[in-house]
Formats: structure tokens, C-alpha cells, sequence
């Protein structure tokens, strides 16, 4: 079984980002940049699965800038086999990914597509699903654990009063959760053998794709910013200020 | 043209999120129906029903509907969709899985964690763990939105006036079959929709230690008990009890932060409430910055302080 793992770059999970003073956007102009923390986790896990013999290839992809090759080449270093980049820069929303992505996983046969259950830059939480819907496959979101079982597989899943065990037919999509694994870091000798593994890009136009946004960004604010409060100097002086000022308790 | 609102419940009861979920539906129209997909859902849908607003209820039942495996649940919106300009959900974990299936199927951009209504097309939601909003305007003829119900008030309990219809179920391959559901077993309150929440981080140290300082408390408040990412990945409480950016979002009436230091991820899942109460041994903690009220010293001496001053 060949599994594909889409990996997005985007701003790395230290970075406090700057909303832009003319609401364009926000400022990422010299930003440290990283894999998404939840794709890291999935590239972990296909490899996991490719050592314990559940599967034969891990192919990652990204859509995006030509930078997102630096993304690729820690994915590989981690021990993905080969890799794909989708030239596209600009937004391109997590339905033009998806689309992308069907495509993709079409033509390498995947039999699998492990992928982070949302990107920490926009938040979206879409793509894994729409993916899903447009190959016509299952789906196992907010995966903590995953049990290959021949056609099948037990996914336990993250919901919100604990969690489920659901059985997918093969071949699914599984969205990574927190805790699904803890990913590797990679050793100096795989950086380097990375730098030898396959890479080839493509274009959206290449895959007939069109990847014009239907959302208009009409603009980025600031969030409203919390009035400072005050330190207390003791636990009767707290709980006298929730009872009669902020009259909470 | 009307609106879907595609409800969280759990066949016996409606969640506090599909009331907060039809607030915001409101604001974008008056014509709301609310489809309760599931099995033995009478109860859910009944619940539905007199929520103050409601146009319908649409109740579809079969098996494969009765813990809303995304595939079946998908394809009956989709179904339904046709009379609707707008199909909505909260975001909880049954919306953020079903929504943007139905939305790919209907070649839609999906809107997710909309915070505010500007209008019926235009959405603010948070980007960056709430640290950028984003004022979208959809270019789709259909909208699909998910709802962060924390940013929400409840549409009022009504007298039950609106209709439930029935709705057959979609015909749709059954991909994926339901296992079973490992469910915290708790007697505080939801975590999501607690008017107070207490929450722990790694400052507690051990899972014992977390129990013995965040329980008594909580359970003294009625509270609801949280924790940082940190306590979490450190085994103190179960994954569930996770708030921020990639766990859950709250927005109570108090927030309790006990050795808690307040990254950005956390702050994104906290900073809406209304009071914000910090506890932390470090006074430079970040945390400070968007508590209403601070106390620098030692948890382990505070907290049980206050515990039996209430």
C-alpha cells in the first residue's frame, strides 16, 4: 500500500504573528517558517507504518511556493521516499488543495492519505475532509490511533466528550490529531540522504486545475484586545472582587 | 431561501452548541430548519422543536445516521441541500467532520469557527489561534459555514410550536462502520459550555497532584475542569479536557488558569471569557496579560485556599 501525505508550510507554531497595519494581511516577512505541526505528525506516522510493513512507499506533496520544497526535504529526511510540489503561490484554499490533491492521489494509486487535521496558519480544518468527498472515499478525522486490519482500518478517533473507534474501508483518509504519535527528529545523516531523494514539481495547470479563491479577504483586523486587569494581593481579596464586582460566583 | 442548521445531539438530548448555532443562524435569516440526523432522535428532535425560531425540524433516522458517520450524514445534507442558500453547523467535532465533506460534495468553499455575522455573505472568523481575524466574503451561491458557538447566545427555549417532519435518509455505499465510544465519564459540567472552568498545567506536576489541587475546586465552583496542552501531553488529564487552538474553544463566565503560563495556542481557547483568573508563581507569565484578576504565588498553597474559603 502506497500512502500520500500532503504537508503544508506555514508559519512556524513560535512565531507571534503581526497583523498588518493597512488590514491587508498579516506580516510574515522574515518569519521562520516550518512544516505544519499536524502534518508532521502524519509524515510520522506513514513512516511508522512503511517500517512496520503496512506499507511499501511514502510519497509526500505540497501545494505551494517553491520554498515548500524546504518542507519536502525535512519530510523525506524523515524518511518519506519521494516527493511532489505543486508550484502555487498566493492563497490557495483548502477546496483548490483537495481538488489538487484528488488528482494527485489518483494518479499515484494511494491506498491511503494521512494529513494533519488543520493547518495552524488558517485554521480551516476542510481539506482532509473535502478530500475524502471528492475521491469518494471514507474519512477518520482526529485520528489518535490508527490499526491496520487488512481491507480495513481501526481509527480511534479525538471527539468531544472522549473518543471512537470507527472502521474505514480502504482505501481512507485519516486526519492526524495531537496524539497520534510523537514525530522523530531527523538525523544528520538522513538530512543529508534527503537531499538525494526525488523531488519533482508540477503546476496546477499541469493537473487542469483552476485554484481561483472563492473567498474574498476583505480584510485581516486585530483581535479586540483584553482591558489589563489587576494583581490581588490575596485569596479573600480575589474572591470578594468575583463576588461584587465581576459577580461571577 | 432558507437556512440548514445541522444540529449536535446525542439522539437523546440536543447540545447547548446547536441552540448557540441557531443564534448566529438568526442573524443571517429568519427561515431556519433544523435537520436532527440520527436514531431514536425523537427526543433531540423534540428538543429542536421548541427552541424559540425554529421554522422546522427535520428528523432523518436509520442506523448508519445514529452516531453520524460523516459518509451517510454527508450525503443527506447534500440531499437536502437544494432548498437552501445557507447550511450551517457549530463547530464541534461532529460539525468539523461533516461539514466540509458536504461542502466539497457541493463544490463550496467552507467558512470554519465563524465568530461574527457581518451579513448574510460576510464572515469574521479567527486565523492564527485568534491572533488575526479574517472578514470573508463568499462568492458561492451556497454558504457553508461552521459556527463557533462560544461567540453566540442561545436562541431562547421556545413552546414548541415548530413541526417535525420526517426525512428519509440518503442512499450512500457504507464506506466506514462505528465502533464503539470511549466517553469521559464525569459529573462536572461540559467542558464547552461550563459556566465556570478551572484548568490545570504543567505547573501541578503529576496527574495525583492535578486531582487533589483542580478537583476540589472545581467541583466546590460547579465548574467544568480544563488544562494547558502541556498538562495534557504530560499525562495529568485526558485529551478531552484540552483547551486552545486545537482543543476546545471556551468562553465561560469565569476562567480559573491554575500554573497555567499562557501561550498563544492556549490563550486562543480562553480569551473570549468574560473574567479571566490567573494563579502562577511567575508574575511575568503571560497569562497576566488577559487575566482580569492575578494572585502571584503558589498554586499548591492558593488554590486549596480558596477552595475552602468558598
Amino acid at each position: 500500500m502506497k500512502i500520500l501525505v500532503p504537508v503544508k508550510r506555514v508559519v512556524d507554531h513560535n512565531v507571534k504573528i503581526r497583523v498588518k497595519t493597512d488590514g491587508s494581511g498579516v506580516d510574515l516577512a522574515n518569519a521562520k517558517m516550518s512544516m505544519n505541526p499536524f502534518d508532521e505528525i502524519a509524515v510520522e506516522q506513514a513512516v511508522r507504518m512503511k517500517e512496520a510493513g503496512e506499507a511499501t512507499e511514502v510519497v509526500v506533496v505540497s501545494v505551494g511556493p517553491a520554498q515548500a520544497q524546504e518542507v519536502l526535504r525535512t519530510a523525506l529526511a524523515m524518511g518519506a521516499d519521494r516527493a511532489i510540489l505543486i508550484l502555487a503561490d498566493g492563497r490557495v484554499e483548502p477546496l483548490s488543495v483537495a481538488k489538487i490533491l484528488q488528482r494527485v492521489a489518483q494518479a499515484e494509486g494511494a491506498g491511503m492519505v494521512i494529513l494533519g487535521k488543520q493547518a495552524i496558519d488558517d485554521d480551516c480544518n476542510q481539506t482532509g475532509q473535502m478530500l475524502a468527498a471528492l475521491l469518494g472515499w471514507s474519512q477518520a478525522t482526529f485520528a489518535s490511533k490508527i490499526e491496520m486490519e487488512g481491507a480495513h482500518a481501526l481509527v480511534t478517533r479525538e471527539i468531544d466528550g472522549g473518543l471512537q473507534q470507527i472502521r474505514v474501508t480502504l482505501p481512507a483518509v485519516v486526519t492526524a490529531d495531537l496524539r497520534l504519535n510523537e514525530p522523530r527528529y531527523a538525523s544528520l545523516p538522513n538530512i543529508m540522504k534527503a537531499k538525494k531523494k526525488p523531488l519533482v514539481q508540477q503546476t496546477p495547470e499541469d493537473l487542469g486545475l483552476p485554484i481561483a479563491p472563492r473567498l474574498t479577504v476583505l480584510r485581516v483586523e486585530e483581535p479586540v484586545a483584553r482591558a489589563s486587569g489587576i494583581k490581588v494581593g490575596s485569596v479573600a481579596e480575589l474572591l470578594d472582587k468575583l463576588k461584587t464586582e465581576a459577580a461571577v460566583i | 431561501m432558507a437556512i440548514l442548521l445541522f444540529a449536535d445531539h446525542d439522539n437523546a438530548s440536543l447540545s447547548e452548541h446547536s441552540a448557540r448555532a441557531l443564534g448566529a443562524a438568526l442573524q443571517i435569516g429568519p427561515e431556519v430548519d433544523i435537520l436532527i440526523a440520527g436514531q431514536g432522535a425523537c427526543a433531540a428532535a423534540d428538543a429542536a422543536a421548541a427552541l424559540a425560531g425554529v421554522r422546522r425540524v427535520l428528523l432523518a433516522e436509520a442506523d448508519p445516521l445514529a452516531e453520524r458517520m460523516a459518509e451517510p450524514t454527508a450525503a443527506l445534507i447534500v440531499q437536502l441541500a437544494v432548498d437552501y442558500d445557507t447550511i450551517l453547523a457549530p463547530a464541534t467535532s461532529s460539525g468539523k467532520n461533516v461539514l466540509p465533506r458536504v461542502a466539497a460534495l457541493l463544490d463550496v468553499m467552507q467558512i470554519s469557527e465563524v465568530t461574527q455575522i457581518v451579513a448574510p455573505d460576510t464572515f469574521k472568523r479567527p486565523i492564527y489561534a485568534g491572533n488575526a481575524i479574517e472578514v470573508v466574503q463568499s462568492t458561492d451561491a451556497l454558504r457553508v459555514l461552521t459556527i463557533r458557538s462560544a461567540s453566540f447566545a442561545p436562541a431562547a427555549t421556545g413552546d414548541g410550536a415548530a413541526p417535525v417532519v420526517a426525512v428519509d435518509p440518503a442512499a450512500a455505499p457504507a464506506l466506514s462502520s462505528f465502533g464503539q465510544n470511549l466517553l469521559s465519564v464525569s459529573d462536572r459540567p461540559d467542558l464547552s459550555s461550563a459556566r465556570i472552568v478551572v484548568s490545570g498545567g504543567r505547573a501541578l506536576g503529576s496527574k495525583q497532584r492535578f486531582e487533589a489541587v483542580i478537583n476540589p475546586l472545581a467541583d466546590k465552583l460547579g465548574a467544568a475542569v480544563g488544562a494547558s496542552r502541556a498538562a495534557v501531553d504530560a499525562g495529568y488529564a485526558a485529551n478531552d479536557h484540552q483547551v486552545g487552538q486545537t482543543g476546545k474553544v471556551v468562553a465561560p463566565d469565569l476562567y480559573i488558569a491554575c500554573g497555567i503560563s499562557g501561550a498563544i495556542q492556549h490563550l486562543a481557547g480562553m480569551k473570549d471569557s468574560r473574567i479571566i483568573v490567573a494563579i502562577n508563581s511567575d508574575g511575568e507569565a503571560p497569562i497576566f496579560q488577559v487575566a482580569d484578576y492575578g494572585i502571584v504565588g503558589d498554586i499548591f498553597d492558593i488554590v486549596p485556599q480558596m477552595e475552602r474559603a468558598l
